[in-house]
């Protein structure tokens, strides 16, 4: 008790750094998910090949050695230091972006080509065919996978203490080393991850809800507390990371 | 500007790191896919299922890299970090592994688990012979992915100082001042074994997706 009333204000902090990271990469990401993953659905061919190269580069190169490469190597090439916070959410960004952007291309090719046909009859731009008919059904589509790479960027995140960044690992170890209470020290943190990621998985299901009660899928209403439990309708396998 | 006499000279030493890359990515993808089965089919035990999806779902939450310093941190020096990290790394996936192989239990129709008990089979036969071979036919995608995803996972275990492609990377870049070079071949080198791995996993999924 005493360990946790001497050291909560320094976990408090780290997690802080920790959220931020998440918040900042998850923007990023989602914000590269849907321009490049628009652009993949579309019939130009240079779009498409922009979407493959980006996807397959950042798919395939771990966030830690693009982190790395943007602290160490980048200062070097350009001669602009990138501060190191900045350069994590890039990186963790640009990675999680990519698997992102293949959910949202899945998403949208999956909606149902009637829905389309439909609103050709119907004489809609591509602006609004986009945002009133695709968009809605793809994006209860696209939730639940977006809900688990929430969860692997905010575990991704903590490899940023290996760049400098004070995060909660990075408390955790410090802690360690000034007590030598190796098992609370990381206990604590690892608690806090947990609650982190349940806290996480919560919001996006309440989203997930909302998105499908726009589309008339699921009974309007519902307690708060039925969100605890995982859906069982439509659940699907984690897509790996 | 790009020193190629360096990239000769480090080549050697990065290509050893990517072998240690490739050996911990494949040992602890053997541990991941053995335990996932065992605790997917534990996980249908009553009470000690549930503590074992409870642990499980810790793990599953919780930064791969934080378990493999305080893993490492626990162990007695003579075990080596090689090892720590290689079933940390197993465990933590097969956090993974388990959810997808009960999804492939689950997709087993039921008919199949009746019509074992009507021929009596004893339980080691119903799972051998009829629940396990189509549970897991169908989850051989999934699983594949899992591996690629653990490819990229391995250089957190620089963490503990195994001697792994990043780490290789740091000690010829840092020796050398060419730091560009250096972490722009490892970039390359993960990319020269994920692309193909992508591709050899896609051609799976379409072959057992479509049957």
């Amino acid at each position: 008790m005493e360990f946790l009333e001497q050291q909560l204000p320094r976990y408090v902090d780290g997690a802080w750094i920790t959220l931020q990271l998440t918040v900042g990469g998850a923007a990023l990401a989602f914000v590269l998910a849907m321009v490049v993953g628009v652009l993949g659905t579309t019939r130009f061919w240079w779009a498409r090949a922009i979407t493959t190269v980006y996807v397959e580069t950042f798919r395939g190169i771990a966030a830690l050695v693009v982190m790395f490469w943007f602290v160490f190597a980048f200062p070097d090439l350009t001669g602009f230091e990138l501060d190191p916070i900045f350069a994590a959410i890039l990186a963790l960004g640009l990675n999680v972006g990519a698997y992102g952007a293949e959910v949202v291309r899945a998403a949208i090719n999956a909606v149902p080509k009637a829905q389309v046909e439909a609103t050709v009859a119907l004489n809609f731009s591509w602006f609004q065919r986009v945002r009133l008919v695709v968009l809605p059904q793809a994006w209860a589509q696209m939730l639940p996978t977006f809900g688990n790479l929430i969860i692997e960027l905010m575990k991704a995140t903590a490899v940023v203490y290996l760049v400098g960044i004070v995060d909660l690992t990075s408390v955790a170890q410090q802690i360690r080393s000034a007590t030598g209470e190796t098992f609370l020290a990381f206990g604590v943190a690892f608690v806090l991850y947990y609650l982190l990621a349940q806290v996480l998985i919560f919001g996006m299901r309440l989203l997930e809800r909302r998105a499908n009660q726009k589309l008339g899928r699921a009974p309007a209403g519902g307690g708060l507390l039925s969100l605890l439990r995982p859906p069982t309708v439509g659940t699907q396998v984690g897509v790996a990371k | 500007m790009w020193d190629f006499e360096f990239t000769f000279e480090a080549m050697p030493d990065l290509l050893n790191g990517l072998l240690t890359t490739v050996q911990l990515t494949l040992i602890g993808y053997s541990i991941a896919l053995t335990l996932g089965l065992l605790v997917a089919i534990v996980r249908r035990v009553p009470i000690i299922g549930g503590v074992l999806h409870f642990v499980m779902e810790f793990i599953r939450t919780t930064p791969l890299i934080i378990q493999v310093v305080f893993v490492f941190l626990l162990t007695p020096a003579n075990i080596s970090a090689f090892t720590v990290g290689v079933v940390v790394l197993g465990v933590h996936y097969a956090a993974y592994t388990a959810e997808v192989y009960r999804s492939g239990i689950e997709g087993v129709a039921k008919g199949q688990w009746e019509a074992a008990r009507a021929l009596s089979l004893p339980t080691s036969r119903t799972w051998g012979a009829i629940v396990l071979p189509q549970a897991i036919r169908k989850v051989i995608p999934a699983l594949g992915n899992y591996l690629i995803s653990m490819f990229k996972d391995t250089p957190l275990l620089f963490a503990i100082g195994v001697t792994e492609l990043l780490t290789q990377a740091q000690r010829v870049g840092s020796e050398s001042f060419r730091v560009v070079e250096a972490y722009t071949l490892v970039g390359l080198l993960f990319l020269v074994v994920s692309i193909p791995s992508a591709i050899i996993i896609r051609r799976l999924e379409k072959r057992y997706v479509a049957v």
